[in-house]
């Protein structure tokens, strides 16, 4: 496929933006519960929900990129009788809406804050079921018809909201902010290891379709020698990344670097030496991976379709 | 249920292309609008088609056979792209199975357009939403047109009448006639999509020569000889006739 960068900020800046919001959470249920030795300071939760809700809207903002006709966007949400993409199209707002008042709640009624948070807490794992199964649900896109699609996008969004909770939680309350960061650590390593299982299984799978399956002749050898016209197409546009090998794997090996080994070691090194500040650095260096795991993920999905697209004549 | 369908014989296509510009020309100059055709006398040609016409090589020289395969959307009875829409604007009619796309709900967001394993469906880079083959539904009830008229254009135009047009699901029609007769298949099974479209088979064609066709019933004994010349004063057709 070739990758949108519309749909990889979509899904890489909601993820954070959800990871934040449930990493904000626990804390919140820790400290209603009294696990926590450190009070948790209401300015935290309520700017790290604001931050979560402006992540949230710029994924929002980027989707609309991805649209031919981005006037006609409020017909997405009709039919979530049937359509991933139309429940996340719900699902999205309504986790938006949560979160605001999630953040107002703790600002001026907390009274409310139990029960909108556990609201939000629903929309927020239906949103990442919504997003994961967009990808999933795709059967013939054998890379993403998997569970390990919908492991991938909450993990990773855990990882990177966490992370951008304890950068958050340095300047508002540092102590909170080590106990984040290692949280941050231990949850990267997780997606960590379930991104290295998708990438292990996608490395084995066997195209079911072939040249012979798709034309249907019965000969081991089947080759294209037109595919109707000399020029491009939507076809040989939207699902072909045209990246050389070599360059899909310097961003594979980019992106474990990024996303995971570099923001791992800056938060045991921020918690170690005591410089929370680095905190926010693996932030960054996280989600610039993210943004390259993201593309990976698209490139490396093959569509079937490819194969009636092999040479031009 | 009616499910409309095209049956196409891969053993009698030439790989002509009429279909895909009669296809071009039927659908650009519809009510729906024109399909866009960016460059087209340019350097790198781009535009919408209903329906592509490819070439794939089978077998290894000197033992090879070249196949036109015309590709166009398959109207499948259980199709992927319907359900993932999230306006509704994929359709499927149950009146009389054409998938359809309305062009005034699309948004554009391509999704169908992944969910479709044969790649039968085009963004139109022009009109930003997602275009397909209709089965020529502005053609097929149209009764303003001759009743042999109300086919598909590509099925008008095929000059070796390799596209069958039909209810797949009348046994009596002559699409699912030839489907049942001519081993008629569906593309990519493996997925579970039931296209509605079928392609037959390749089929060796063989020389077939009778006895009867060599030893002549009206000269049994095989006795030939010189023609006896005509006068030379009769009339002539050309100036072959020998004298």
């Amino acid at each position: 496929m070739h990758p949108a960068f519309s749909v990889i900020f979509l899904t890489t800046l909601i993820g954070a933006g959800q990871g934040l919001f449930l990493a904000l959470y626990a804390l919140d249920v820790l400290a209603r519960h009294g696990y926590l030795d450190t009070p948790l300071p209401a300015s935290l939760v309520v700017s790290g929900a604001l931050v979560a809700v402006a992540l949230v809207a710029l994924g929002l903002v980027a989707s609309f990129f991805h649209l031919g006709r981005p006037e006609r966007a409020w017909r997405a949400a009709a039919m979530w009788r049937t359509s991933w993409l139309s429940r996340e199209v719900i699902a999205l707002p309504l986790f938006m809406a949560l979160l605001v008042a999630y953040a107002l709640a703790h600002a001026v009624a907390p009274r409310w804050v139990p029960l909108v948070g556990a609201l939000g807490v629903v929309a927020c794992l239906a949103l990442f079921v919504c997003t994961g199964m967009i990808y999933a649900c795709l059967k013939f896109l054998q890379e993403w018809a998997s569970p390990l699609t919908l492991v991938n996008f909450a993990l990773l969004g855990l990882a990177s909201g966490t992370t951008a909770a304890a950068a958050l939680a340095a300047v508002w309350s540092p102590r909170l902010a080590n106990g984040l960061a290692l949280t941050a650590a231990v949850v990267t390593v997780a997606g960590l290891v379930a991104r290295a299982a998708s990438l292990a299984r996608n490395a084995r799978l066997r195209p079911r379709s072939t040249p012979q399956s798709a034309i249907g002749v019965k000969h081991p050898r089947v080759v294209q020698k037109a595919q109707g016209f000399m020029g491009s197409s939507f076809n040989t546009r939207e699902f072909f990344h045209g990246a050389s090998p070599a360059r899909l794997l310097a961003i594979k090996r980019g992106f474990l670097a990024l996303a995971f080994v570099v923001p791992v070691a800056l938060l045991l090194l921020g918690v170690g030496g005591g410089w929370p500040a680095l905190f926010a650095l693996a932030f960054a260096a996280q989600y610039a991976g993210l943004i390259a795991e993201r593309w990976y993920f698209f490139a490396q999905a093959n569509h079937p379709q490819n194969i009636y697209y092999q040479a031009m004549s | 249920m009616t499910q409309l369908a095209l049956v196409i014989d891969l053993n009698v296509c030439v790989g002509c292309h009429a279909c895909v510009t009669s296809c071009k020309e039927w659908n650009t100059s519809g009510s729906a609008g024109a399909m866009a055709d960016e460059h087209p006398y340019g350097k790198d040609p781009s535009g919408t088609f209903f329906n592509r016409v490819q070439t794939f090589e089978v077998g290894t020289y000197p033992d090879t056979q070249t196949v036109h395969f015309p590709k166009s959307c398959l109207h499948c009875e259980d199709p992927p792209c319907v359900p993932v829409c999230p306006t509704g604007a994929s359709y499927k009619r149950a009146s009389d199975g054409i998938v359809l796309v309305d062009y005034d709900k699309c948004i554009g967001c391509k999704y169908c357009a992944w969910a479709c394993p044969y790649g039968a469906r085009e963004l139109d880079m022009k009109e930003k939403v997602m275009k397909k083959c209709t089965l020529c539904v502005d053609r097929i009830y149209d009764e303003a047109l001759p009743v042999d008229e109300r086919k598909p254009a590509c099925v008008m135009a095929c000059p070796t009448s390799a596209r069958l047009f039909g209810d797949i699901h009348d046994p009596t029609s002559e699409a699912a006639t030839a489907i049942r007769e001519q081993g008629g298949y569906a593309l990519m099974p493996e997925w579970g999509t039931q296209p509605a479209n079928h392609y037959l088979p390749r089929r060796k064609t063989e020389m077939q020569v009778a006895p009867e066709q060599i030893v002549r019933a009206d000269n049994p004994l095989r006795i030939d000889g010189k023609r006896p010349k005509p006068p030379q004063d009769s009339p002539s057709l050309d100036d072959t006739t020998s004298w």
